[in-house]
């Protein structure tokens, strides 16, 4: 599954790529990094052609001098590294991008929707067809809303998230494991 | 209520009991008691296992018996609800439940505590998770009182006790015996068995008006009594501005609360990650989507079929709106199909009371043993210590429970759901934002957002018309009334927002970078998650 479109290395964000040590990835080989029990079939084909769901750039190896630092340090110093790193950035802004606007626009359109109901009961009790009025309407409305906004934020994530997420996540751990042993020996 | 009726009920509901005791007897066969196992299940369900019982958390007695109650005696009004209930659920899926897996072991202040000064953070979110908890299982022992005293035909007096009594006594027995994993089945085996019985309901409603959604809407219009009012908002909240504020109160309560419910929280540590989390997320919006799609006609349904006058006969506060529809739908009081859908229908209300209380009960034990006795007791690092003490806080607040259930047993169930939802939107749900997501946020802010939004909501409720003051209310002797409002999220959310913020501009101490990079990057990434 995960063969077809593993990792552009450098492509699809060059200039993100600038902290990029390629060869700075140590033992996270390929099979151990999508061992997560329910992780699926990326959804081939539909969608995915843009490559745009692939991660941008590697997080940096562990800085040489940090390893003489003590162990809760050093592992801090690596949380610090990542959320600096341009690939977590980009998961980060990728995150934003959608929940941000999402939240605001289904909130906005539910607060609307029980202010019209509580302010403006004749508008909503106007009849649209048979016993339906404009309230069963955006009630209804409501739940459409809500399946669409869950089914697009789990494509989203799946298309463009996931992928990225999981490598950081493998990498974040050997460079914590990393400096956990740099800073016991 | 003939015989028959109770017989055949009561025997339909030995067996869920006793297949959901088998459940637990069979789960904790090989218990070793490690606090993961006990809370987290083990943390090895599927995304669809969960969703399902994530479903059979969330479709409490609130949603099956006080929904449609709600719409049988106002219309369109009790359709609100249940938007919001839905609606909220995509703050869960946005913005808590991959982040929370991630960041959390097993309650909401695991991941409050990860970035902050731990004690006080801890009692904090371990107080609110618990207020909120116990709120919501009073909620759900008012449901069981009330079926029962339906079932066994006489409103009130010791029938109604002593169910709210055995309800808390087997869910004791669930929870602290079968931990998170027996909790989690009962869950499923519940959201099937009540989805299955909506399913029914719907399709004989949908068959006596023979699809006709039109017709079943002007029917039950018809026999409202109201008219067309009936099918637009405004025949419980449409008076005076007052209902109106509350109103939207309410709302806003339902929409932000469901992110701040611990039982709710609670249940995304049972997946392996965040991906299950969120698709287990998804299941159960799909699952709670269309069971609140059901609730509705079934609402709609009663009104046309068995009419308010006779569903406030039977219980003022319309929570026996479904039965009653059951009954009738099968034939009528003394037919067998009657007697017999009329007990499937309270079996399975049981069954829906009985999981969801359990599950309750579970997270907020967690809180008790994991957050505040853990805190409390400062050094006590043994896992089999905080585990027995989990089991002893489920049944201290099984007892609580089953008292204050007895106290409010004439409120609407759907009615203290919501303020349940308020306080957790207004002391959960500010300091789980602002914990993930802003840079600046200091312990000193995160205590103030917890107590800034409990206190509040729990002043103004005692202060408001459903404690005192009013014919209706708790203690209808005195007056002590001062603020309008049923649902105090209006004032209480922003609040705890405030105090949030206001906590941590003037705290001393500078944001932890170290710590926000942590919970940042482990939150989006799962990195070091457990």
């Amino acid at each position: 599954m995960q063969s077809s479109n593993g990792r552009p290395h450098g492509d699809g964000g060059g200039s993100e790529n600038a902290s990029g040590h390629h060869d700075g990835q140590g033992p996270a080989s390929e099979d151990m990094r999508y061992r997560d029990p329910w992780y699926d079939a990326l959804a081939s084909g539909w969608g995915e052609g843009e490559a745009t769901g692939a991660p941008v750039a590697p997080v940096p190896a562990p800085r040489r001098e940090g390893q003489a630092a003590p162990r809760v340090g050093a592992a801090a110093e690596v949380y610090l590294e990542v959320q600096r790193s341009a690939a977590f950035q980009e998961v980060r802004s990728r995150y934003r991008r959608f929940v941000v606007p999402a939240v605001a626009v289904f909130f906005v359109w539910y607060v609307a929707y029980i202010v019209a109901a509580t302010t403006a009961p004749g508008f909503m009790a106007r009849p649209v067809a048979g016993a339906v009025n404009v309230a069963l309407l955006a009630g209804l409305g409501q739940f459409l809303t809500t399946f669409l906004f869950a089914w697009a934020y789990a494509r989203h994530a799946r298309l463009r998230r996931d992928r990225a997420a999981l490598e950081l996540r493998w990498d974040t751990q050997e460079l914590t494991r990393g400096a956990a042993q740099g800073g016991a020996s | 209520m003939t015989g028959d009726h109770q017989t055949l009920a009561l025997l339909l509901f030995s067996v869920f009991v006793a297949i959901t005791l088998a459940i637990t007897t069979w789960v904790s066969r090989h218990r070793q008691g490690s606090a993961e196992e006990f809370y987290a299940g083990g943390r090895l369900f599927s995304p669809l296992e969960n969703g399902f019982a994530i479903a059979g958390d969330y479709a409490s007695a609130a949603s099956f018996l006080g929904v449609p109650g709600l719409i049988v005696l106002f219309g369109y009004d009790g359709v609100l609800y249940v938007v919001g209930f839905l609606v909220g659920w995509l703050v869960v899926l946005f913005l808590v439940a991959e982040l929370v897996r991630n960041c959390g072991r097993f309650t909401l202040a695991d991941v409050v505590a990860a970035r902050m000064s731990e004690r006080p953070v801890r009692i904090a979110a371990g107080t609110s998770s618990v207020t909120v908890s116990v709120l919501y299982l009073v909620a759900q022992m008012v449901g069981a009182g009330s079926l029962v005293a339906l079932l066994l035909g006489r409103t009130g007096g010791a029938a109604q006790a002593w169910t709210v009594i055995g309800v808390g006594a087997l869910m004791v027995i669930y929870v602290s015996l079968g931990g998170m994993r027996a909790t989690t089945w009962i869950q499923i085996v519940k959201a099937v068995v009540l989805l299955g019985g909506t399913v029914v309901l719907t399709v004989l409603v949908m068959v006596r008006f023979h699809g006709d959604i039109d017709r079943l809407l002007l029917t039950a219009a018809q026999h409202s009594g109201h008219g067309d009012a009936f099918l637009a908002p405004g025949l419980k909240y449409g008076g005076d501005w007052t209902a109106r504020l509350d109103f939207i109160s309410l709302g806003l309560a339902l929409v932000l609360g469901t992110g701040g419910l611990p039982h709710i929280l609670s249940r995304f540590y049972t997946v392996p990650t965040a991906r299950a989390a969120r698709r287990s997320a998804i299941w159960s919006i799909g699952l709670i989507g269309a069971f609140y799609l059901m609730t509705i006609v079934l609402g709609f349904g009663a009104a046309a079929i068995v009419g308010p006058e006779a569903v406030r006969g039977s219980n003022a506060a319309g929570n026996t709106a479904v039965p009653l529809l059951a009954l009738n739908l099968g034939g009528g009081a003394d037919s067998t199909g009657g007697t017999v859908l009329f007990a499937v229908v309270a079996a399975v209300a049981f069954a829906t009371i009985l999981a969801v209380v359990a599950g309750i009960t579970l997270a907020s034990s967690a809180s008790v043993a994991h957050d505040l006795y853990a805190s409390l007791r400062r050094r006590s690092g043994r896992q089999r210590g905080e585990v027995a003490v989990a089991r002893v806080a489920a049944v201290g607040i099984g007892v609580v429970a089953i008292g204050l259930g007895l106290l409010a047993r004439d409120l609407n169930v759907a009615f203290l759901v919501g303020l349940a939802f308020a306080v957790a939107a207004s002391a959960n749900l500010p300091v789980l934002l602002y914990s993930l997501f802003w840079r600046g946020f200091t312990t000193r802010g995160a205590v103030w957002a917890v107590y800034g939004g409990l206190i509040p909501a729990l002043v103004l409720v005692v202060l408001s018309p459903v404690v005192s003051g009013s014919p209706d209310s708790l203690f209808p002797g005195v007056d002590f009334q001062f603020f309008p409002l049923q649902n105090p999220g209006i004032v209480s959310v922003p609040l705890g927002f405030l105090a949030g913020w206001l906590g941590t501009v003037t705290s001393a101490e500078p944001p932890d970078e170290a710590k926000h990079a942590e919970t940042e990057v482990r939150s989006l990434t799962g990195a070091g998650a457990v």
